[in-house]
């Protein structure tokens, strides 16, 4: 584990669509830095996948960023796609109603190809 | 542009400051920083107390400026405050005067009355730190919900359907097998089931957090300290109950509630609130359980005798000042706030009358927050139920202020049927008012002022109305002191659980024959969670502290009493296919479309023939289905017979027009399956002339 204070991001792009990895805690802390780094990736049309396999613990602020998310892509025409979402914070986002907003996958494999699908 | 008002003005120590804006109250977010505003008319000086989650000692006490509070209310912004981690109170100065009504301790911690969102009790029973001064901490809470298309779902009150649920109740026992038992949560896994018995509107007993370990009284069979489990006791009227959350210990109460909410509108399902103003948790006299409101103005919050100390209408030891403008405009706030950031379809009013006294507890005819309720624009649709009687005597079932708006519980409809059920006689005038939405209460307010109800959480279950004579409290540490009598109720020959199958069968034709009249009487039919599977509390009458077997609702008995089950699921499908059960209007006794028929007509073992006679236990009456909606709908005419006589009777059965035939829908007397069928299937009775009405029973026959 390392530092809560500490969200680490990585972002790669394949074949138009952008991946970003996302490791530590997702919370008050943490949520200003990250939101920096990836508003600026929703462009028109964007395809993300939001791999939270290494993510164990999200806030309220977290779950409030990750709907932001979800309203600027959404708002660009574009598409965001969560996987590897842990069964504790999968329950946290579905019984506060955020999940209603995502399409989930289990793997960034299966995440890919349900972007590719929806590809016109 | 940006605006001037994002920056500081002030500091103090490490914290920048902006004086606040007044209004609104609470905690809110302004742009960089928090807005905390709280009122108080007597204090002289008010600390914002700064917490991280969970720490004993406060990180920061920020002093008001004197130039920061306007009028009453000392309003400030606090800056680049780290929000997710902080727990805010205040502390006031003033006068320690009690038998002037002053309270003020200056080095208490006090929890806003406006706190959106309060931790300290964060996982249902779990025991916290007692060194700790301050037990419930104010936290910040969005309002940014995306509610998305969700709206109130106005479901006419004449179609409504209301089921009295507990939350933690509903789910807690493990044969709920859920994944997060007794949570908001897990309530989203049952509503296939509240579907599946077909009530649209669930109303939930207290969520506004309370302390549920609040009771000093212990189970003398097992020494258990008892609990404060129903939670009529209110810690934080802005505040969903956070022990009630699976994600309470994250804080996210909120926004678990309002997925909730969301969920039940979409399954067609209205939500309304089971609200406490008539009093809170601060109890009596001793300031050992101040928290809030006493701390902060005692004199403004409550109502207080010439000496200092409370008056009493709640039975709980103090009594909400709720005509001091000020409480009325906190009550105002928060029901706006329940329905303008959670969607909240409705309230119920626990001890409503107090609602109605002045600030000496004097009943007013005119009483200003009723008719601010009634009037406010933002509750314009919002149901409002009044629970119309207190426990200072007021009684005002029939003539509750109602500004046109108001419902209320029909407490003479439950004490009515209760006691026609059980063969008293003397009740049939008074059961043909129940069953036509009781017009001799509300004639000009209509049915729908009438919730209709046999039971509630206060007094017995459905299944131990049939099963004591008497209540059995002892569980409850009062030496069975507490709670109601009398109940109306009867055990059939046997106090308590028996094997007697003659008698187990007679209670369970009782419990169907309460379902059959309450889903067949014009009104608002109200059930409680459970009834619908013979739920018992074992002669508890008074179960608010039990948080065992005796509350929660056991999911083995749906297969155990499949048949109440059954029942209960076909008749509320029955009232809902049958718009003429569900009048917006009192019958006018007459014949107003033509049909030669009146609208209600009264019958008995002879046709056209009740018998109102004091010791007559029988009756019939017909629904002439070309009435419904005042004759804008075509139905089926209706027929329910019933015979609370102890023997069979023939009942001679009315005329139907043209080529219609009598088919049965319902009779008690038979052995389920045949005691019931779906509405639509019907059978075609073989004798149209008679039908022979069993002992104890009820018959409901459909003419098309």
């Amino acid at each position: 584990m390392g530092d809560p204070m500490i969200m680490n991001v990585d972002i790669q792009q394949d074949e138009g669509i952008i991946i970003i990895r996302l490791s530590g805690e997702l919370d008050g802390q943490t949520v200003p830095a990250l939101q920096d780094k990836l508003l600026p990736l929703i462009v028109p049309g964007c395809k993300i996948l939001l791999d939270m396999s290494n993510v164990h613990y999200m806030s309220s602020a977290g779950l409030r960023v990750l709907l932001l998310f979800y309203r600027r892509v959404d708002k660009e025409n574009g598409r965001i796609v969560l996987t590897g979402l842990q069964e504790m914070l999968h329950d946290t986002m579905s019984i506060t109603g955020f999940l209603d907003f995502f399409q989930t996958c289990d793997s960034v494999a299966e995440g890919i190809a349900a972007l590719k699908q929806s590809r016109t | 542009m940006q605006r001037i008002d994002v920056y500081p003005t002030h500091r103090y120590q490490n914290f920048l400051l902006r004086a606040g804006r007044p209004y609104p109250l609470g905690a809110n977010f302004v742009p960089g920083g928090v807005n905390f505003a709280v009122f108080s008319r007597y204090a002289t000086e008010c600390t914002l107390i700064l917490f991280e989650k969970g720490a004993k000692k406060p990180f920061g006490k920020i002093p008001f400026p004197t130039e920061f509070r306007i009028g009453h209310v000392f309003a400030m912004v606090v800056f680049d405050l780290d929000h997710e981690n902080i727990e805010y109170g205040y502390q006031f100065d003033g006068p320690y005067k009690p038998h002037e009504g002053h309270h003020f301790q200056k080095a208490k911690t006090l929890l806003d009355p406006y706190a959106k969102a309060v931790s300290g009790r964060d996982v249902w029973g779990s025991m916290p730190e007692h060194g700790h001064q301050f037990q419930h901490r104010g936290l910040l809470v969005y309002d940014d919900f995306d509610w998305v298309h969700d709206r109130m779902l106005g479901i006419p009150a004449e179609d409504l359907v209301i089921y009295e649920m507990h939350v933690r109740g509903f789910t807690r026992h493990p044969s709920a097998n859920v994944k997060y038992p007794g949570t908001f949560a897990a309530i989203r896994e049952k509503i296939p089931y509240l579907k599946q018995l077909g009530i649209n509107c669930v109303e939930f007993m207290p969520i506004h957090e309370f302390d549920e370990l609040q009771n000093t009284f212990v189970n003398p069979e097992t020494g258990e300290p008892l609990k404060n489990y129903w939670g009529y006791s209110t810690v934080g009227f802005f505040a969903p109950k956070a022990g009630y959350a699976a994600t309470g210990r994250l804080g996210m109460q909120v926004d678990e509630f309002k997925a909730l909410v969301k969920l039940l509108h979409q399954n067609g399902i209205e939500v309304i609130l089971d609200v406490v103003f008539n009093h809170t948790g601060e109890g009596g006299n001793d300031d050992d359980y101040t928290f809030s409101f006493r701390g902060i103005d005692n004199k403004t919050y409550y109502m207080l005798r010439p000496d200092g100390r409370y008056y009493n209408f709640s039975g709980t030891g103090n009594t909400m000042n709720c005509n001091n403008p000020v409480v009325r405009g906190m009550v105002l706030d928060c029901l706006r706030y329940w329905v303008a950031e959670y969607h909240i379809d409705g309230f119920r009013f626990d001890l409503a009358s107090i609602l109605g006294r002045d600030t000496r507890g004097n009943p007013l005819s005119n009483p200003p927050l009723l008719e601010a309720l009634a009037y406010d624009p933002i509750l314009g649709t919002t149901k409002l139920i009044a629970e119309a009687w207190d426990a200072g005597g007021l009684y005002q079932v029939g003539s509750f202020p109602a500004y046109g708006r108001w419902s209320e519980w029909n407490g003479q409809y439950r004490d009515t049927l209760r006691r026609f059920l059980i063969g008293d006689m003397g009740q049939v005038g008074a059961l043909a008012e129940c069953i036509q939405g009781s017009p001799h209460l509300y004639l000009e307010r209509g049915p729908t002022a009438s919730v209709n109800f046999i039971t509630a959480h206060d007094g017995f279950t459905l299944a131990d109305l049939f099963a004591y004579n008497e209540k059995h409290n002892w569980a409850n540490g009062e030496n069975n002191r507490d709670g109601h009598t009398p109940n109306y109720s009867w055990n059939c020959g046997w106090e308590g659980p028996t094997t007697d199958p003659k008698i187990n069968a007679l209670r369970r034709q009782l419990m169907k024959n309460a379902a059959a009249i309450l889903m067949v009487s014009q009104g608002v039919p109200m059930i409680l969670m459970g009834d619908e599977v013979a739920h018992t509390r074992q002669g508890n009458n008074n179960a608010y502290c039990q948080d065992n077997e005796l509350n929660w609702f056991n999911w083995n008995l749906l297969a155990e009493n499949e048949d109440i089950f059954r029942f209960f699921k076909n008749c509320i499908a029955f009232r809902q296919a049958h718009p003429v059960l569900r009048s917006r209007t009192h019958f006018r006794n007459q014949d107003y479309v033509g049909s030669g028929y009146a609208d209600i007509s009264w019958h008995g073992v002879e046709a056209w023939n009740a018998d109102w006679s004091y010791h007559s236990r029988t009756l019939a009456f017909l629904l002439c289905g070309q009435h419904a909606r005042q004759g804008a709908v075509q139905d089926d005419y209706i027929y329910v017979a019933m015979n609370m006589h102890w023997e069979s009777h023939p009942f001679e059965l009315p005329n139907l027009p043209g080529d219609r035939r009598w088919y049965v829908f319902a009779n008690t007397s038979m052995p389920s399956p045949e005691d019931v069928c779906e509405p639509g299937h019907e059978l075609l009775l073989a004798d149209q002339l008679s039908f022979l009405v069993g002992s104890r029973s009820v018959v409901i026959l459909v003419g098309r």
